[in-house]
């Protein structure tokens, strides 16, 4: 039985926000994961941005993401970036069922079952009063 | 007349200051200026013979203290598209002949934590622990899931960079070896599928080049290197977004191949191809970013990478040797920028038959390369003897 992965404690380094970004932070403080969809082509952007990165039109619009989606690639970091963060623990990238990506880490899995194609969900981990962190778990 | 502009362009002098873990009694500043001593007697030139800087933060205080003005100058931190912009503005003739310099130390102190330039903060990687290695790793099980890549490949590549820099005397990590895929294998692991002798190591220490015209580097004591050409691709900024390898604009060109259209317009301007190139000085900060590069210029089908490299083809007396003094992984990584000029510095080596490791007999045309799709850009510049 291998070790199961845990969120990091407070006191690792927190986002900062960018006006165009915060809607995004504040969805996760919601239970929201948070996307743009742009008004004019209909294509999703994502990390938030000024502009669609599809047509570059500035008509984008938030939506709610099912916060469902697939492992994409993954690493298991066994070396620490920083000694604020306790290993090991796995970045993935994840393709949402919207079909964006999405960087974060995966929790309450067992560290060596994370593979391409996994299914997951959005889980989320207050940090701090002014950061919620989206974080992914197993489907199942 | 030249049939592309870089044709006229030459660099005449390469030089290195001391490189090691740690240099006592340097900071970047000093250890940059030593750099410029060396190229300077490496060329014969005096500071008033140069009339452009490209040095990144230390471009004002080079042409200040030299008192080489008015000179031209780029402050960006110098790597393959800097030298590239300083050979345009020779082409063009804004200048005749330009310093390139960098140099790092004393910047790295904190060792509980990876190197500072490893991990940028921004706001989407900053709280998931994200550094260089885990960036690049997302790249290398990308690739090992659609083609099936292996650790002993990857490992095979690490073994073969890292027994150049136990050749090379002014290594860094000289005599450190040999090195066996086992060893890397062995290595404790940093970030799957890279083992910590994978990745590239980091130091201390400065390189410089200088560029001029065909025409004056014929004046010169050394054997002129030409550029036959050189291009860049970006996909966006480093580190800041989500490493996909299949992030791709309308045109679906993807950044898995980052590089691959440089290479492409850097081989038409030189009226070459893959098959041409005699020595592949490809920037290694991770082992799997080799195996990606001779798929991504065309030296193999894609998703053959992994086996390419195998059976010698990339060691000493191979078909394509690589980077052949060592890296990032064993001569010197000094930090954000300046290990990549090393790059170029051993292209012209093995053109003037200087290398004093891994030299390949009469090579007349190299290929270097920055960069990697774990950092959303690749740069290449192709050198050579003689000119289309």
């Amino acid at each position: 039985m291998s070790e199961i992965l845990q969120p990091q404690s407070p006191g690792i380094p927190l986002p900062v926000p960018t006006i165009y970004s915060q809607p995004y932070w504040d969805g996760c403080q919601v239970g929201e994961l948070r996307f743009q969809r742009c008004q004019d082509c209909g294509a999703i952007t994502m990390d938030p941005a000024p502009a669609c990165s599809a047509c570059f039109s500035e008509n984008l619009e938030w939506e709610v993401s099912t916060g469902l989606g697939e492992v994409y690639s993954w690493t298991t970091v066994w070396r620490p970036q920083t000694p604020a963060f306790t290993v090991p623990y796995v970045a993935v990238i994840v393709t949402l069922d919207e079909g964006f990506w999405l960087l974060a880490s995966i929790i309450n899995c067992p560290v060596d079952a994370v593979h391409v194609g996994m299914r997951v969900k959005t889980t989320f981990v207050e940090l701090s009063d002014e950061i919620t962190l989206p974080y992914f778990e197993p489907t199942d | 007349m030249a049939k592309h502009p870089f044709h006229d362009i030459a660099i005449v002098g390469i030089a290195n200051s001391e490189q090691a873990r740690v240099l006592e009694g340097h900071d970047s500043t000093t250890i940059t200026f030593q750099a410029v001593h060396r190229v300077l007697a490496d060329t014969g030139l005096t500071p008033w013979d140069i009339d452009g800087v490209a040095a990144g933060p230390f471009s004002g205080p080079l042409t200040y203290y030299m008192r080489n003005g008015p000179a031209w100058r780029n402050h960006m931190a110098p790597s393959i598209p800097i030298i590239l912009d300083a050979a345009s503005a020779i082409a063009t003739g804004q200048c005749h002949t330009v310093l390139v310099a960098h140099g790092s130390a004393g910047i790295y102190t904190e060792r509980a934590s990876t190197a500072p330039w490893t991990r940028p903060a921004n706001e989407f990687v900053v709280a998931y622990g994200m550094f260089t290695a885990a960036e690049f790793a997302l790249i290398a099980q990308r690739h090992m899931h659609m083609h099936g890549t292996t650790p002993e490949q990857l490992a095979t590549v690490a073994a073969t960079i890292r027994n150049n820099g136990h050749a090379h005397p002014d290594a860094v990590y000289h005599g450190r070896g040999p090195f066996t895929p086992d060893d890397i294998l062995a290595s404790r692991m940093v970030s799957d599928p890279f083992h910590l002798l994978d990745c590239a190591m980091t130091s201390e220490g400065a390189c410089a080049l200088i560029l001029t015209t065909r025409e004056r580097a014929q004046d010169l004591p050394n054997k002129p290197v030409y550029i036959l050409g050189g291009a860049c691709d970006s996909f966006g900024p480093s580190y800041q977004h989500p490493p996909a390898w299949d992030l791709a604009g309308p045109s679906g060109r993807n950044n898995g191949y980052t590089g691959r259209w440089a290479a492409q317009k850097s081989f038409a301007m030189g009226e070459l191809g893959p098959t041409d190139v005699d020595v592949c000085e490809f920037y290694d900060p991770f082992s799997f970013e080799i195996i990606r590069q001779f798929e991504a210029y065309g030296f193999c089908e894609e998703g053959e990478g992994g086996d390419f490299i195998m059976d010698g083809r990339i060691g000493p007396g191979g078909q394509f040797p690589v980077t052949t003094d060592g890296g990032t992984m064993s001569f010197s990584h000094g930090g954000a920028a300046v290990q990549q000029l090393q790059r170029v510095i051993r292209g012209v080596e093995q053109l003037r038959g200087t290398c004093v490791s891994s030299q390949v007999p009469d090579a007349q045309v190299a290929m270097c390369s920055n960069g990697g799709a774990g950092a959303l850009f690749t740069d290449v510049m192709l050198l050579g003897t003689e000119t289309p």
